[in-house]
């Protein structure tokens, strides 16, 4: 089904199933343990070994030679595969650096080999027996030493460098201006399931049970890692214990546990462990950002211009931070540059809203001090300089864009106009109490997805597509997806997901994966519906679908006789027009923050949240509010403590585990709201919906700086905001 | 993970002796600390000596007026005991800091006494550290050391001591009962216990090899207001940046101990007698030899506002 004009009115609108808070369809099989992860399939492959795998020692350099004699020869060693008795091994497309380093390294953690054994235990103990001789060499791992060096570089969606009139002249002539640096450090993914895979060989055929976002991406990317036809290889990854992006990409796991079964001859499982998980994957890059503003007395922004540097591998991408500032407040002369630097640190890549969510932490903070300078509230200033069209190119307007109705709504019921605009002036006993805002946006991607649609006798639909669910909820909104499209109660849906032998879907990643997947899926059962209607004898423009009956005039049919004895099933795939060329589509919110500034210590305590979100149709209520609180949650993350410290030495992210790295906790979070705008957007997709998961996270954690503003007079431009930010500026104790 | 023998040790003296007969042994009480570091192979003894059915998990009440918290009393039933709520609330509000429910509930006296640094260059064997690898080094130094320790350390170790109730029992002047191989006894004044970092980092108390602590006791108890602040970058399941336990009597006099700074519990009795005069007198005096990396000259700041803040809660 093409999709290039906006949509009208579809069986979707009718909102039985679509729409309502439904519980999670999977939820029964997590909370009883028996979703099979990654590491869980006891049955598929029966006996498997074990591999562990050996992270380099060094950042950068090369292997002089290895040892493998002692780990060889330990108990329960099956195989041991090193890049040097590995095969011919390419580097897939999608990665940066290789999988298996050596003789070459190229960050810290690369995997350099894998320790296959009998037991878990004893792959453990024997990995670390192996011995490898460095050479290690110099290398850079200071983004701020090397700003001048830093290529233009182009970033998803856009290019490296934009333009309109002129900025300079503008900015020189502003009567309000600002100019100011900020800084976000790297982050790590940190989800609770690890890269996990098991890997079997039937003769010249793959199978991998991984945990991954993107089954077709990286069917392809395995099979071209390995020089295989990727028919040969087949990915199965139908629960997955988070990836916020980190789980787009082949990994270590997926071709370590395959060349560990080949040189074993058994099936092998391998998890990355907990330590490997920060320098061994992919994280979200440092960025430092300047931004520049300018305005007239009376608010209206006439100037903004916003430059960002991060840095990569050799060959790596830039953060996209100065995307949002290409479209989000109007000004008239304006510009944005983004500027990639060599890193000899492990790969960066996608982290949850990758580019929004690093420039909003900074843009966002840069409109509060603005808003301060010029004396006007931050949620009128940012209301003021709203704009209905591209601002870069005002012939193409924004498909849906309520912003201002979102800041009004959530200033109504946060209670801001309570607040007090001067800082400090709060206190709660031992707090300083200060609230922030800041808008939210993050763009909404169309890809194309497909599915298949299965009809029994017995009346049940069942759902195919390589559609992943990382926790998002995608089981669920694609049954109520197929419960409304068939007329059919949700528990008579069955959605198999995550696995290379279904059509090829969107994938989960980008926020893209809820309206596409589930557009896929209509088209698949607008299918199913023809076939079913020619089945009954009716005319399908005017069956109607409802109660597991087809119905026209006086006729009604139950929809299962049209399997007759066997089944009837549609496949179908959603493609775009050029209605995103045509027009702009983005995700809209608001963020409104308070928190607590300890007195004496300065420890930052967020006391509550709330979020207005303008995404489109919200397909479930429920598990969009589920994703929308966890995105907030690791905003306070970025704003309050997430920080990979680079030992910029050896280069290397020195707190690599769970207790070093650290991300919320429950008595982080005490009280968090969303609110859905009720809105559909006709462009997006025959769903009218679009993308919310990462909407969620764009703004939080200015907000949360604003509000520590607010609370304390001190404006930190260098997250995570840390007590040690503040100590040295807040008034006298006792 | 290196292979290891086990056995189960049933009284205490029996322990001891296991430990004298065997070399590179350990004891292994609630394991939520040896476990973690023997899968990394940071520690690697070749023989574990279960304690856990020593019957050394009762409270008693002492002589003296005090308690006797057997070696492995569980955290959970140490900070939830009537007695030690009520007469030794800071001891109480300090393992309440620490760790998690579920590994309070497993962690022992004894064994939160001797859990080691927390220091990230420690966790990770790519990496030259002391403490680890006598003689390789101290990546701590010049490198992250937001977390160390600002005051005690040695050219050879910055490293913090993590523990939140040895900080309370250190400014409860708790005493560690110990026996050692050959059956002899001994009392170890908590102030002596722990030992600060100087050539040998790897050494972190003053116990012989094989020597099983049997108890901690408490003297009588002091009364006054007993506060432990626990300072820390996210609400709870963090090691503290800084702490300070502090018992304040109604005249202003009191005690004071600061966990978070140095290799041991850091007390200093003659800064005490400036409590009266307030935190900044105090801590000038607690923390004046600190020699701070620039990473962590934070922490000096950090406890005195801490104490202040601790001192005007004590008064009101
Ligand atoms: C995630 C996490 C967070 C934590 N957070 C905190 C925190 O915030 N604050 C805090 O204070 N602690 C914290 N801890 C540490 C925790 O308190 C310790 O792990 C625990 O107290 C150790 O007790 P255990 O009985 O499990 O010791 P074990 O791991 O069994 O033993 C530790 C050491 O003590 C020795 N030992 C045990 N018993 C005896 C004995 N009777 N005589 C002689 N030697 C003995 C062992 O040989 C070993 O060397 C945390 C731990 C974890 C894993
Ligand atoms: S501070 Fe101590 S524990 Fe840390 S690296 Fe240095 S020697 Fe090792």
């Amino acid at each position: 089904m093409k999709f290039d004009t906006p949509a009208t009115t579809n069986p979707i609108d009718q909102l039985r199933v679509i729409g309502q808070p439904v519980n999670r369809i999977d939820g029964p099989r997590k909370t009883t343990g028996t979703a099979t992860y990654a590491y869980e399939w006891h049955d598929a492959a029966p006996n498997p070994a074990y591999g562990y795998i050996v992270g380099s020692a060094i950042a950068k350099g090369r292997i002089n030679a290895i040892d493998l004699a002692a780990a060889k020869a330990a108990p329960g060693v099956l195989a041991i595969v090193t890049a040097e008795n590995a095969g011919k091994l390419e580097k897939g497309s999608l990665n940066t650096a290789k999988l298996l380093g050596g003789p070459d390294i190229q960050h810290y953690h690369q995997a350099v080999a894998v320790v296959v054994a009998e037991t878990f235990e004893q792959a453990r103990a024997a990995a670390q027996l192996v011995r490898v001789d460095y050479a290690s060499a110099q290398g850079a791992f200071d983004l701020a030493k090397l700003t001048d060096s830093a290529k233009p570089e182009k970033i998803t969606g856009g290019p490296a460098d934009t333009k309109v009139g002129d900025f300079a002249a503008a900015f020189a002539a502003a009567p309000v201006q600002l100019d100011a640096t900020y800084t976000t450090p790297d982050e790590a993914h940190a989800m609770m399931e690890p890269h996990a895979s098991m890997a079997a060989w039937d003769g010249d055929k793959l199978t991998l049970w991984t945990s991954n976002q993107m089954i077709a991406w990286n069917v392809a990317d395995i099979a071209k890692t390995l020089a295989i036809p990727k028919e040969k290889v087949r990915l199965i990854s139908p629960y997955i214990g988070g990836g916020f992006g980190g789980k787009l990409f082949p990994r270590a796991d997926a071709l370590l546990a395959a060349l560990g079964a080949r040189a074993a001859g058994r099936p092998v499982k391998v998890a990355l462990q907990r330590p490997l998980m920060f320098n061994n994957t992919t994280h979200r890059p440092a960025t430092i950002q300047r931004i520049r503003i300018g305005a007239s007395k009376d608010g209206k922004i006439t100037a903004i211009g916003h430059e960002s540097w991060s840095g990569d591998l050799p060959g790596g991408q830039p953060d996209g931070a100065v995307s949002q500032t290409r479209l989000l407040y109007a000004g008239a002369d304006r510009m944005t540059t983004t500027r990639l630097a060599v890193l000899d640190l492990p790969e960066a890549n996608a982290m949850r809203a990758p580019g929004e969510a690093t420039g909003m932490m900074a843009l966002e903070i840069a409109i509060d001090e603005m808003a301060e300078k010029l004396g006007i509230d931050p949620v009128e200033l940012r209301i003021l300089n709203d704009t209905q069209v591209d601002p870069e190119k005002p012939e193409r307007s924004f498909s849906q864009r309520r912003l201002i109705e979102c800041l009004r709504t959530g200033a109504e019921r946060f209670g801001w106009s309570k607040r007090s605009a001067a800082p400090g002036r709060v206190r709660d006993g031992r707090w300083l109490v200060g609230t922030g805002v800041a808008a939210a946006f993050r763009n909404n991607m169309l890809t194309k997805s497909a599915a298949r649609v299965r009809l029994d006798s017995s009346g049940i639909v069942t759902v195919e597509t390589d559609m992943t669910d990382i926790g998002t909820g995608s089981y669920t909104i694609i049954a109520q997806t197929a419960a409304e499209m068939m007329g059919v109660p949700i528990d008579k849906v069955v959605v198999r997901l995550g696995d290379s032998n279904f059509p090829v879907s969107a994938g989960s990643g980008g926020q893209w994966g809820g309206n596409n997947s589930t557009a896929g899926v209509y088209a698949a059962c607008i299918k199913l519906r023809e076939a079913v209607a020619q089945k009954l004898g009716f005319n399908s423009a005017e069956a109607a679908f409802a109660d597991g009956q087809v119905k026209s005039g006086n006729r009604s049919v139950p929809l299962a006789e049209a399997a007759g004895d066997g089944e009837l099933a549609a496949e179908d795939v959603i493609e775009y027009g050029d209605l995103a060329k045509k027009y702009q589509q983005s995700t809209f919110g608001a963020h409104f923050v308070e928190v607590g500034v300890d007195t004496a210590t300065a420890e930052i305590r967020v006391r509550r949240m709330l979020a207005v979100c303008a995404a489109g149709r919200i397909l479930n209520p429920k598990t969009a509010r589920s994703q929308v609180i966890g995105a907030m949650t690791m905003g306070v993350g970025a704003a309050l403590m997430e920080e990979l410290v680079i030992d910029k030495r050896h280069g290397f992210f020195v707190n690599h585990d769970l207790a070093g790295y650290e991300v919320p906790v429950h008595a982080d979070i005490p009280h968090q709201d969303v609110i859905f705008l009720d809105e559909t957007d006709p462009m997006s997709s025959p769903m009218k919906a679009k993308g919310i998961a990462e909407l969620g996270i764009c703004g939080v954690a200015a907000a949360v700086a604003n509000a520590i503003y607010n609370a304390s007079g001190v404006r930190v431009r260098d997250y995570p905001i840390t007590l040690d930010k503040l100590l040295d500026r807040l008034p006298e104790v006792g | 993970m290196k292979s290891f023998t086990y056995e189960r040790a049933n009284s205490p003296a029996e322990a001891a002796a296991a430990a004298a007969r065997t070399p590179r042994a350990k004891f292994i009480a609630g394991g939520t600390n040896l476990l973690d570091l023997m899968k990394l192979e940071i520690e690697t003894p070749s023989h574990l000596i279960d304690v856990n059915r020593l019957a050394l998990d009762k409270i008693e009440p002492t002589s003296e007026g005090g308690l006797r918290l057997g070696a492995l009393v569980r955290n959970t039933e140490l900070a939830t005991d009537e007695r030690v709520r009520r007469d030794y609330g800071l001891l109480s509000r300090a393992l309440l800091a620490g760790a998690s429910g579920q590994l309070r509930n497993k962690a022992t006296t004894a064994g939160n006494l001797l859990q080691r640094t927390r220091c990230p260059y420690f966790y990770d064997t790519n990496q030259p550290c002391n403490k680890r690898q006598p003689g390789s080094g101290c990546s701590a130094i010049g490198g992250f050391s937001r977390q160390h320790a600002v005051i005690g350390a040695s050219e050879a170790c910055i490293a913090t001591h993590p523990s939140d109730m040895a900080v309370a029992m250190c400014a409860l002047d708790a005493v560690v009962e110990t026996v050692r191989p050959d059956g002899a006894t001994r009392n170890i004044p908590i102030a002596e216990f722990h030992r600060l970092p100087g050539d040998t980092p790897e050494i972190e108390t003053t116990l012989a090899s094989g020597e099983l602590i049997t108890a901690v006791t408490l003297p009588k108890p002091v009364g006054g207001k007993q506060i432990y602040r626990k300072v820390r970058d996210r609400a709870s399941y963090a090691f503290a940046l800084v702490s300070v336990a502090a018992i304040v009597q109604r005249d202003g006099s009191g005690r004071v101990a600061l966990g978070g700074v140095a290799h041991k519990p850091w007390r200093v009795e003659a800064a005490e007698a400036d409590l009266p005069r307030g935190a900044k007198a105090v801590t000038a005096k607690l923390l004046a030899d600190a020699r701070p990396t620039r990473e962590n000259a934070f922490k000096l700041t950090l406890a005195e506002r801490t104490l202040a803040a601790v001192l005007t809660e004590a008064r009101g």
